[in-house]
């Protein structure tokens, strides 16, 4: 046993040094009107800089979040930190719930309670659970000279916290965006440990399938997920090619690494284009402070090739129970159904436009009735991170016809390449890195 | 319209608020063994860093580039800072030079001297040309854009005004590498009757989009690899085109990160194998850094993928130019092009494969590069004079 309790407690000179660079932000200029059209809108940027100047408050913060357990384990030589809070029924399931980027175990602080204490929310405590929330900014899979895969990785450091260290025979797991294909790992090379899985998107891996037998519903659905990619996920080109790059100015300026994530947390949650119907300030601020303070930023922003491939490949299944929870303002379209059977075989519910959306549109986020799903920010756009290009890994299949018209007009300049199909050597190496189940 | 001198003079706050940021510099961590497959080399930028801070000197940077007349004038409201180096020679030939992103003006600092006065340089005082290096709006010295829409096809248009009613110029010529390029074929896409010729080193990205269904095998293969490149290599582009704004805050705020951006690009763009000091000295590389630092120019530079993203009139990227062109292409260079495919729109009557040098082109390889610009416009000098009724 390597487990010990740990609090999260930020250096006094780490916040010294912080107001201090947010003192002397030096802004860049934006173009009239340019609301967020461009990019992170700077007039908002200027706002949320000077609230965490002034008003932000990161002990208080910090207060809040060591109210949950926090602990430490040690495995094979790696760190790991994890909220560990223990249900409160007769028979609590052990849960472990993966996180994505740009968020962070803020994404579950306000389920926790709910899952560990249903009782206390008008629940039955035969529902509770033994709940996990696993920290992985800072990614504790990630070095070059590994040879497994960091999604892989964080999968078997994970099952080892969850078996080995935490005692459970087998245990319930959880995740969106980057945390949907841990998850699913799970589900493929462990299958004897793993009740089931509870995903709010299907996660990229199944981007990579080269399936001649696509219907008209999964064409349509590929074909927006792609158009929305090339509007929204430059990003993860970015950080899947050149992570080290991006990571200097990020690192450096707060102002920057804010920027860099805001955008997200506004255009994939269901906020209608008013970040903070969804999220506060303090929310906002938070995860980015966790990200700053959380040490070694480029494996904070890197998901390189490896990630991609490292997840699930087009002929490998999810035996394991699986419920999907699909949110209908996540970046990703909701895929057809079938899409999703193709990787998981056993899908027990499925939760989504008709029967979620209905109870939690636009209107009942602002009534304040479902916060807890718009404080997952959605994943990414899936579709232009190196070799998931999903139209384009249909071989003979044009990707032009499938898209709106509005799109279309990308097709070309620089965007060009990214509208096409994916890298060879980025397919090649998705299929040579396939995961044994 | 109204041309002032002009004198590149940084204000000693912003050099001590740059000295100030770099001292602390917050640096990242590197994955063990990284080399340069994650991006910008971490050791390196603590080299540049530490460098920057301590022993290059802005001011005799400055002064150097001090060496040229500089001018800055207005044109329909944007302000545009331009070199004007009158040629010495019998009947000077006048030419534009377009730079690209990340480079500047600078990109051409090495070249003017020996095209405005080949003698001084063992050349033939017949090729002199009268030379122009403006920098784009929202770059350098020029203003940057307030409004929507500054794409490479008004910046076009911006030069034709420059070239006729500011400088008096009936014909000339134009050239340019990476977005110069693009800029530099709209011009004789909408300009025709003004320009003699283009002298180009990439055929830009524009003709990418084009939907052929006769591709030569060649053509197949290069766009093939292309492709292959871009996805490794051109997610910046992405960001550009389409998050501009969301970059801008860590590339303004950040001396350190506005480096590492720029200097990835340097090192893998150019003939250096791997050892970008081998194309550019630190000196070189800061230098063309600080044009974009000391005038906040890095989140206007980058607005203008997206511009031209989202402005650009498709049919400009499609139409057949007929202005002569010389292409020089350079073997380091992302991928030099076949010639059927610069031809598909270009009318390239004279087509240079250099033994060496990358996308910087003037930077890299001056000498390669003036001698094939010589070339190329020697025969049209004679078109250019009947053009003009000057007789000889």
């Amino acid at each position: 046993m390597t487990i010990r309790p740990i609090t999260i407690s930020v250096p006094a000179e780490t916040l010294d040094d912080l107001h201090s660079r947010l003192s002397r932000t030096r802004w860049p200029d934006e173009v009239e009107g340019a609301d967020w059209d461009y990019g992170t809108n700077l007039g908002y940027m200027k706002e949320l800089v000077d609230y965490w100047l002034h008003t932000y408050d990161w002990r208080a913060r910090e207060a809040e979040l060591n109210r949950f357990a926090h602990y430490a384990a040690d495995i094979d030589g790696k760190a790991i930190r994890f909220i560990h809070e223990r249900g409160k029924g007769p028979d609590s399931m052990p849960l472990i719930l993966f996180h994505g980027w740009p968020d962070s175990i803020c994404r579950y602080l306000k389920l926790i309670p709910m899952l560990t204490d249903p009782a206390a929310y008008g629940g039955d405590p035969a529902d509770s659970f033994d709940v996990v929330v696993p920290s992985l900014i800072g990614d504790p899979g990630m070095s070059k000279s590994d040879t497994e895969q960091p999604l892989a990785k964080i999968a078997e450091l994970t099952h080892r916290l969850m078996t080995e260290e935490l005692g459970y025979r087998r245990f319930a797991a959880g995740g969106g965006d980057g945390g949907s294909p841990i998850s699913q790992i799970l589900g493929v090379r462990h299958p004897e440990s793993i009740i089931g899985l509870h995903l709010t998107d299907i996660g990229f891996p199944i981007m990579m399938a080269n399936f001649p037998d696509l219907s008209d519903a999964e064409r349509e659905y590929l074909a927006r997920s792609q158009a929305q990619g090339f509007t929204e996920g430059a990003y993860a080109v970015l950080q899947g090619t050149k992570p080290q790059t991006l990571a200097y100015g990020l690192n450096d300026s707060p102002a920057g690494y804010a920027a860099w994530i805001i955008e997200k947390f506004r255009s994939w949650s269901d906020c209608g284009g008013d970040l903070e119907t969804v999220y506060s300030k303090d929310e906002l601020l938070t995860n980015i402070m966790l990200y700053w303070t959380g040490g070694p930023s480029v494996r904070a922003v890197s998901y390189r090739e490896e990630w991609v491939s490292g997840s699930l490949a087009p002929d490998q299944q999810v035996d394991v129970p699986v419920g999907l929870a699909l949110p209908p303002r996540d970046i990703d379209p909701v895929p057809p159904r079938e899409y999703a059977e193709r990787n998981l075989k056993d899908i027990r519910r499925w939760s989504s436009r008709n029967s979620w959306a209905a109870r939690s549109g636009h209107s009942s986020v602002r009534s304040g009735t479902s916060r807890h799903r718009s404080k997952s920010p959605r994943p990414r756009a899936i579709d232009p991170r190196p070799g998931t290009s999903p139209a384009g890994a249909l071989p003979g299949r044009r990707p032009a016809p499938l898209l709106p018209s509005g799109i279309r007009r990308c097709n070309r300049g620089h965007l060009r390449p990214w509208l096409a199909a994916p890298s060879k050597s980025l397919v090649r190496n998705v299929r040579n890195k396939q995961i044994p189940a | 319209m109204e041309v002032h001198s002009f004198t590149i003079d940084i204000p000693e706050h912003v050099l001590d608020d740059l000295r100030e940021r770099l001292m602390h510099t917050r640096l990242p961590d590197e994955v063990e063994g990284a080399g340069w497959d994650y991006g910008t080399n971490l050791g390196y930028m603590q080299e540049i860093v530490d460098y920057w801070q301590h022993t290059y000197d802005w001011r005799a940077a400055e002064a150097e580039l001090n060496r040229y007349h500089h001018f800055r004038t207005e044109i329909a409201g944007s302000g545009i800072h331009f070199i004007h180096e009158r040629g010495r020679g019998p009947e000077p030939m006048p030419i534009i030079l377009t730079h690209g992103w990340p480079d500047s003006f600078y990109r051409y600092h090495k070249i003017i001297s020996l095209l405005a006065d080949p003698a001084r340089f063992g050349g033939d005082p017949a090729d002199a040309f009268d030379v122009i290096v403006p920098s784009m709006p929202g770059y350098g010295f020029s203003d940057r854009p307030h409004e929507r829409g500054m794409t490479s096809a008004r910046i076009a248009d911006l030069w034709a005004r420059l070239m006729t009613d500011v400088l008096g110029y009936e014909r000339f010529a134009a050239g340019g590498g990476d977005i110069g390029s693009g800029v530099s074929q709209l011009l004789a896409l909408r300009h025709p009757g003004q320009v003699v010729g283009l002298h180009l080193t990439d055929v830009g990205f524009f003709s990418l989009g084009a939907d052929i269904p006769d591709l030569s095998e060649n053509e197949r293969r290069y766009l093939a690899a292309i492709q292959e490149l871009w996805m490794q290599e051109g997610a910046y582009s992405m960001v550009q085109s389409t998050k501009p704004q969301t970059l801008a805050y860590a590339l303004n705020d950040s001396p350190a990160g506005l480096a590492a951006w720029f200097i990835e690009k340097f090192r893998s763009w150019s003939d250096c194998g791997g050892e970008v000091e081998r194309r550019f000295g630190k000196d070189k590389l800061l230098t063309n850094i600080m044009i974009y630092w000391a005038t906040e120019t890095i989140g206007s530079s980058i607005r203008l993928y997206y511009e031209n993203m989202h402005a650009l009139p498709l049919q400009f990227l499609q139409e057949h130019i007929d202005v002569p062109v010389g292409m020089a292409v350079f073997p380091k260079d992302f991928i030099p092009p076949p010639r059927e495919w610069a031809e598909r729109r270009l009318n390239v009557e004279r087509w240079t494969e250099m033994s060496r040098g990358g996308h910087f082109t003037a930077m890299e390889e001056p000498e390669l590069f003036v001698q094939d610009i010589r070339a190329f416009f020697r025969p049209l000098r004679a078109e250019h004079r009947e053009a003009l009724g000057v007789s000889t």
